[in-house]
C-alpha cells in the first residue's frame, strides 16, 4: 500500500491550451473572490430588504487531474459556488476562470460552450434522470445538441462510456426505473462524462446510495479520474469520502472559506475551531465516546453575527473573535490556509495539551 | 376493479362516436341534408325511420349520424387548440418565472373569471355563426384550466435534477420544456383534455342551441335540439336522439378522463395501493 | 438486568401485500432489549428494519402485516392488541420519532400545543397545567428562551429544533422505549452530534431504552451497546456494538465495515482502493433463495443456495446467519 503519487505536475503535452504561457499552466479552474448575494424581499417598496450573502468572497483553485473537496454544513454556500461555476448563477462580485477563460459575466449562450468543460454529477439518482427517456436517448442527446451529427460516432461514442461506467451497451434502450439506485448512478455519471469534460462538480455523490454500493460509485469516479484525466469538485458533507478522495479540501462556513489546504493537513492538523469541531462530530464507532457538540443551530445567514461567523459556538472564543472586522484568510507557508484569529494559539494550546497528557 | 370499467366504458363510448362519425356515408341511411321529403314529415321511430323523422321528412338517425362529425370536430379540435395555448403559457411561466409568469397569471386569472361561455358567445357575436367560428371560440376560450396544471408541473418539475442535468448540458429553453418538462408533465394534460372535449361538445350544443353554431341545415346535435324546441311535446323524438349522442358522448369523455386520471396520475394510484 | 425483558420480538414475520400475493417484507426477526438498554437495528433501505419498528409500536398498514410471530412488552404480548389498547401504549409507555420531523408534526399547531397535548391526552393533565409542563419540556430538550418557544409553529424552526421538540413530545410522558428512526439523517454532523447527544443523555437519565434504526452503522455503534444488522428481511448478525466492526462475522457486515472510507484510514494507510460489495440490494419481492445474500456474497457455496441458514451463537457473544461464519 502506498501513496498513489502526484502524476499532476508532470505537464501534459498535447492539450490546447487558451491562455497559453501563463504561469498557472496546471491551474484547470480559479474562483476568484467569488460573492453571490441574494436580495430578500420583505415589506412594501422594500424597506425591509435584506442581502442573503450566499457567498461572500470564496476563492478557490482547481489543479487538471485533482479532486478538491469542498466541505460545509447546509447553507455554507457549497451549492452556491458549484452553480457559479457551472455557470447557472451570475456572481454579484468576483470571477470564475475555466481552463483560462473568464466564465463569469458573459451572456447565456456561452452555457453551451461551458457545458463541454464543467458538468455535474448529481446526488439523487432517482430524481436526477428523466423517467421518460431511455439511456440511450438521455446519453445521445447531449452530443446531437453540441453538434455531433454522424450516427456511427453517437452510437461508438455512448457504447464506450457505458462501458467506462460498468455498464453493458445492450442496456441502453432501458429507461432508468428499470435500474436499481446504484446503477442509475452510473447512468448520471455517463451522462456527466459524454461530452468529455474537463472538470466534474460531484454533489454529494453517494448520500442517497445505499450503503454497500458506496464504495463501488466511489471507486468508479477515481478510476474515471485517472483514466479520462479529469479534475473533480466534491461536494459532500461526509468527511470519510472527502479525505478518502481530495487532495486538496476547502472548508466553509456561512458563504466563506474558513479553511484551506491539503487532505493531510486539514484531516490531521485541523487548524479552523470549525473543522474540529466537524471532524469531532463524527461518531467513533468503535467507542461509546460523547459526541464532541459545538452548540447552537447555524446563525440565520440573513443576520449574521458580527466579527467571526463562527464565534458564538466557538468554545475558543474570545472578545476579538465577536469584533469587527472578523478574521482575514491567512495562508501559512505550507499552503494551509486558515481564517482564524487564534489559530496559532490554539495550535500551541493543543499540542501541550497533548504533551501534557502523554 | 372499478377504474378499469371507466376506462373501458369511456374508451369504448368514445370510441363508439369516433366510429359512427367516420363511417357516417355508410352508417346513414339518407342523406342528412338534400333527403327531405314532406311526404314523410314527423314520422315518429319505427323500423324504416330508426330515429323518426322532422318536420321536412329528414330521416334523425342519419342526422343524428352524421352529427357527430360537427360535434366532435369541435370537441376535439377546440379542445387541442386550448391544450396548445394551455401547455404553451403554462409551461414557458411555470420554467421561466418572473414577468412573464406575472402575465400568464393575470391572464389566466381573467379567463377564470369571465364564464367562458358568456366569452365564446361574444367571439361568435364578432366572427359571425359557422364551424371555424366555433372552433376558434371555443379554442380560445376553455385553456385556463390546462395552463395552471401545466404551470404548476412545470414549477415543480424544473428543480427535478434531470432538469438541472440538461441545463448543465447546455441545453437550450425549448428543448429542455419540450423534451425534459412537457413528457412528463403529459398525464395530468391529457385527463384535463378529455374532460374539456366533454364540456366542449356541449359548449356546441349550447352555441348551437342559440343558434350560433354550425349553420343549418347541416346537422350537429346541438342544432338539432334548437330545432326540435318548438316540438318537443308534438315530436319528442326529434330531441332525444341527439340528446343522448349528446349525453353518451359526454359521459364517454368524463369516464374516459377519469379512469385516464387513475391511471396517469401517480398520486391518486398510490393513494389506493 | 435478567428476568423479564422490557420488549422481546420472536420470530416476527411481516407481510407485504402486493395485490396478487403476500411476500415477506421481514421474517425470523428476533431481539430483546433490556429496561434502560440502547439496542441499534441497522441495515439499508428495503431491509425492514424501520417497518419492523412500525410493528412495535402497532403503526403497520395496509398493504403491510404481522404475518406470525409474538411481541412481548414486559412479559405481555402486544401484537393483538385492539387498536384503543395499542394506542394507550403508545405515546405513553413506548413512543417514536423519525427521520423528518417536519411531516411528524402538525404543521398548523403550535409546538407547545403539540406537547401539552400528550399530557392531556395521556396523563389527564387539564390545559393549563399540560403547557406549563410543555414549557418545562421544551427547556429539558435544551431549546433556548422556552417560553417563547412553545408558541411557535413548526415552519419557524430549524430542524435541529424541530427534532429537539420531536424528542420533547416523545419523552413527554416518560416512555420506557423510545424508538428513533434515521433520527438524524436529515440534519449536519454538528446538529447530529447534539441532538444524539441530547436524546442519550435524556434516556439515560429516565431509564428510557432506545431503539435506533439507522443505515449508518459508524453512528449505531457510537450510541448503542447491542446492534442487530439486517439484510433483506432478515437480522443476520447481532453483536456488541464494538464487537460488530473489530471483528464482524457475517459476510455482509464485513462488507460493510470494509467499504466505508473511514476518517483517517486514508492518513494511517494511504489510498486504497475500497472493498466494494459487489451486485444490489434485491428488491422486497425478489429476494434470493437460501441465505439471502448468497448472490452478492464471495463465499457462498451450494448450501447457501439453497438452505437459509439458521442464527448461530457465537463464542464471543452475540448471533450470527451464515453458513460459513468464523
Amino acid at each position: 500500500m502506498h501513496e498513489p503519487q502526484d502524476r499532476l505536475d508532470e505537464d501534459r503535452p498535447g492539450e490546447d491550451r487558451l491562455g497559453e504561457g501563463r504561469p498557472d499552466d496546471d491551474l484547470i479552474l480559479s474562483v476568484e473572490d467569488l460573492a453571490v448575494h441574494f436580495p430578500m424581499g420583505g415589506g412594501w417598496l422594500g424597506r425591509d430588504r435584506r442581502l442573503l450573502r450566499a457567498v461572500d468572497g470564496v476563492d478557490l483553485k482547481l489543479k487538471r487531474g485533482e479532486c478538491l473537496g469542498l466541505v460545509g454544513e447546509s447553507g455554507s454556500g457549497k451549492s452556491t459556488v458549484a452553480l457559479s461555476i457551472l455557470g447557472l448563477l451570475a456572481p454579484t462580485r468576483g470571477r470564475v476562470v475555466v481552463d483560462g477563460q473568464v466564465v463569469t459575466n458573459r451572456p447565456s449562450g456561452d452555457r453551451k460552450a461551458l457545458a463541454r468543460i464543467v458538468q455535474m454529477v448529481f446526488q439523487d439518482p432517482y430524481a436526477s434522470l428523466n423517467p421518460r427517456q431511455t439511456v440511450r436517448r438521455t446519453l445521445e442527446d447531449p452530443l446531437r445538441v453540441h453538434g455531433v451529427t454522424a450516427t456511427s460516432e453517437i452510437g461508438d461514442r455512448v457504447a464506450t462510456m457505458l462501458r467506462h461506467v460498468g455498464l453493458r451497451p445492450e442496456q441502453a434502450g432501458r429507461y432508468p426505473h428499470e435500474f436499481s439506485g446504484g446503477q442509475r448512478q452510473r447512468i448520471g455519471i455517463a451522462r456527466a462524462l459524454i461530452l468529455n469534460p474537463k472538470i466534474v462538480i460531484c454533489d454529494e455523490p453517494v448520500s442517497a446510495l445505499d450503503v454497500s454500493i458506496r464504495a463501488q460509485i466511489i471507486n468508479l469516479l477515481l478510476e474515471l479520474k485517472d483514466t479520462l484525466g479529469l479534475s473533480y469538485i466534491m461536494i459532500s458533507h461526509d468527511l470519510g469520502v472527502v479525505e478518502h478522495m481530495s487532495d486538496k479540501v476547502a472548508v466553509m462556513y456561512l458563504g466563506r472559506i474558513v479553511e484551506n489546504g491539503d487532505w493531510r493537513e486539514i484531516f490531521e492538523r485541523p487548524a479552523h475551531p470549525y473543522t474540529q469541531a466537524l471532524i469531532a462530530a463524527i461518531p467513533d464507532p468503535l467507542h461509546h465516546a460523547p459526541l464532541a457538540t459545538t452548540g447552537g443551530d447555524l446563525p440565520n445567514p440573513l443576520n449574521p453575527p458580527n466579527g467571526c461567523a463562527f464565534s458564538p459556538r466557538c468554545r475558543y472564543a474570545e472578545a476579538v473573535c465577536r469584533g469587527e472586522p472578523g478574521p482575514v484568510l491567512e495562508t501559512r507557508a505550507d499552503g494551509h490556509a486558515v481564517r482564524c484569529w487564534r489559530a496559532d494559539e490554539i495550535a500551541v494550546q493543543a499540542t501541550l495539551a497533548a504533551t501534557g497528557g502523554g | 376493479m372499478k377504474l378499469r370499467a371507466n376506462l373501458i366504458i369511456g374508451g369504448a363510448l368514445f370510441a363508439l362516436a369516433i366510429l359512427v362519425g367516420l363511417l357516417a356515408p355508410w352508417l346513414a341511411h339518407t342523406d342528412p341534408v338534400l333527403d327531405a321529403n314532406l311526404m314523410n314529415a314527423e314520422e315518429p321511430p319505427s323500423w324504416t325511420w330508426w330515429f323518426g323523422t322532422d318536420d321536412q321528412g329528414r330521416d334523425i338517425y342519419s342526422r343524428v349520424v352524421y352529427g357527430a362529425r360537427v360535434s366532435l370536430t369541435v370537441g376535439i379540435v377546440s379542445q387541442l387548440i386550448n391544450s396548445v395555448i394551455g401547455v404553451a403559457l403554462g409551461l414557458s411561466a411555470g420554467y421561466w418565472g418572473g414577468w412573464w409568469d406575472d402575465v400568464v397569471n393575470g391572464l389566466t386569472n381573467l379567463m377564470l373569471a369571465i364564464p367562458s361561455l358568456i366569452f365564446a358567445l361574444a367571439i361568435m357575436a364578432v366572427l359571425g355563426p359557422g364551424l371555424t367560428s366555433l372552433l376558434i371560440a371555443l379554442g380560445l376560450t376553455n385553456w385556463s384550466f390546462t395552463c395552471r396544471i401545466a404551470r404548476a408541473s412545470a414549477l415543480s418539475l424544473r428543480s427535478q435534477g434531470y432538469v438541472q442535468a440538461a441545463t448543465v448540458l447546455g441545453y437550450g429553453d425549448l428543448r429542455i420544456m419540450i423534451t425534459q418538462l412537457l413528457p412528463n408533465m403529459l398525464g395530468p394534460i391529457i385527463v384535463i383534455g378529455t374532460l374539456g372535449m366533454g364540456s366542449a361538445v356541449l359548449s356546441e350544443a349550447a352555441l348551437s342551441f342559440l343558434g350560433l353554431g354550425v349553420r343549418p341545415p347541416f346537422p350537429s346535435w346541438g342544432s338539432m335540439l334548437s330545432d326540435a324546441r318548438d316540438q318537443i311535446t308534438t315530436a319528442p323524438w326529434l330531441s332525444v336522439f341527439p340528446g343522448l349522442a349528446i349525453f353518451l358522448t359526454v359521459l364517454g369523455l368524463n369516464l374516459l378522463g377519469d379512469g385516464l386520471r387513475d391511471i396517469l396520475d401517480p398520486q391518486s394510484r398510490s393513494r389506493r395501493s | 438486568m435478567t428476568g423479564v425483558p422490557l420488549i422481546e420480538v420472536e420470530d416476527l414475520r411481516i407481510d407485504l401485500d402486493d395485490g396478487s400475493r403476500r411476500v415477506a417484507a421481514a421474517e425470523g426477526i428476533s431481539f430483546r432489549i433490556d429496561r434502560g438498554e440502547t439496542f441499534g437495528l441497522v441495515g439499508e433501505s428495503g431491509c425492514g428494519k424501520s417497518i419492523t419498528a412500525l410493528a412495535l409500536i402497532g403503526l403497520l398498514r395496509q398493504p403491510l402485516s404481522i404475518g406470525s410471530g409474538v411481541i412481548r412488552f414486559e412479559g405481555r404480548e402486544i401484537q393483538h392488541l385492539s387498536a384503543a389498547k395499542q394506542r394507550e401504549l403508545r405515546g405513553n409507555r413506548i413512543a417514536m420519532i423519525f427521520q423528518e420531523p417536519m411531516t411528524a408534526l402538525n404543521p398548523v399547531s403550535p409546538v407547545g400545543r403539540q406537547i401539552a397535548e400528550m399530557f392531556v391526552l395521556h396523563k389527564g393533565k387539564s390545559w393549563r397545567e399540560a403547557n406549563q409542563l410543555a414549557v418545562e419540556a421544551l427547556a429539558s430538550v435544551r431549546v433556548p428562551a422556552p417560553e417563547r418557544r412553545v408558541k411557535d409553529y413548526p415552519h419557524q424552526l430549524s430542524g435541529g429544533m424541530r427534532q429537539r421538540v420531536m424528542i420533547a413530545i416523545a419523552l413527554a410522558c416518560g416512555p420506557d422505549l423510545l424508538i428513533a428512526d434515521e433520527p438524524t439523517t436529515a440534519l449536519d454532523v454538528t446538529v447530529q452530534a447534539e441532538i444524539i447527544e441530547l436524546m442519550r443523555n435524556l434516556c439515560a437519565e429516565r431509564g428510557t431504552a432506545i431503539l435506533m434504526i439507522s443505515h449508518d452503522l459508524g453512528l449505531v455503534a457510537n450510541v448503542c451497546r447491542r446492534v442487530a444488522v439486517m439484510y433483506a428481511g432478515r437480522i443476520v448478525e447481532e453483536r456488541g456494538s464494538a464487537d460488530v466492526f473489530r471483528s464482524p462475522s457475517h459476510p455482509y457486515t464485513q462488507g460493510l465495515v470494509a467499504s466505508l472510507p473511514r476518517l483517517g484510514s486514508r492518513a494511517a494507510l494511504g489510498r486504497t482502493r475500497l472493498k466494494e460489495i459487489a451486485g444490489v440490494v434485491p428488491a422486497i419481492t425478489a429476494f434470493p433463495d437460501g441465505c439471502r445474500f448468497n448472490p452478492r456474497c464471495a463465499q457462498a457455496t451450494g448450501i447457501c443456495r439453497t438452505v437459509a441458514p439458521v442464527a448461530d451463537l457465537l463464542e464471543a457473544g452475540g448471533l450470527v446467519r451464515c453458513h460459513h461464519h468464523a
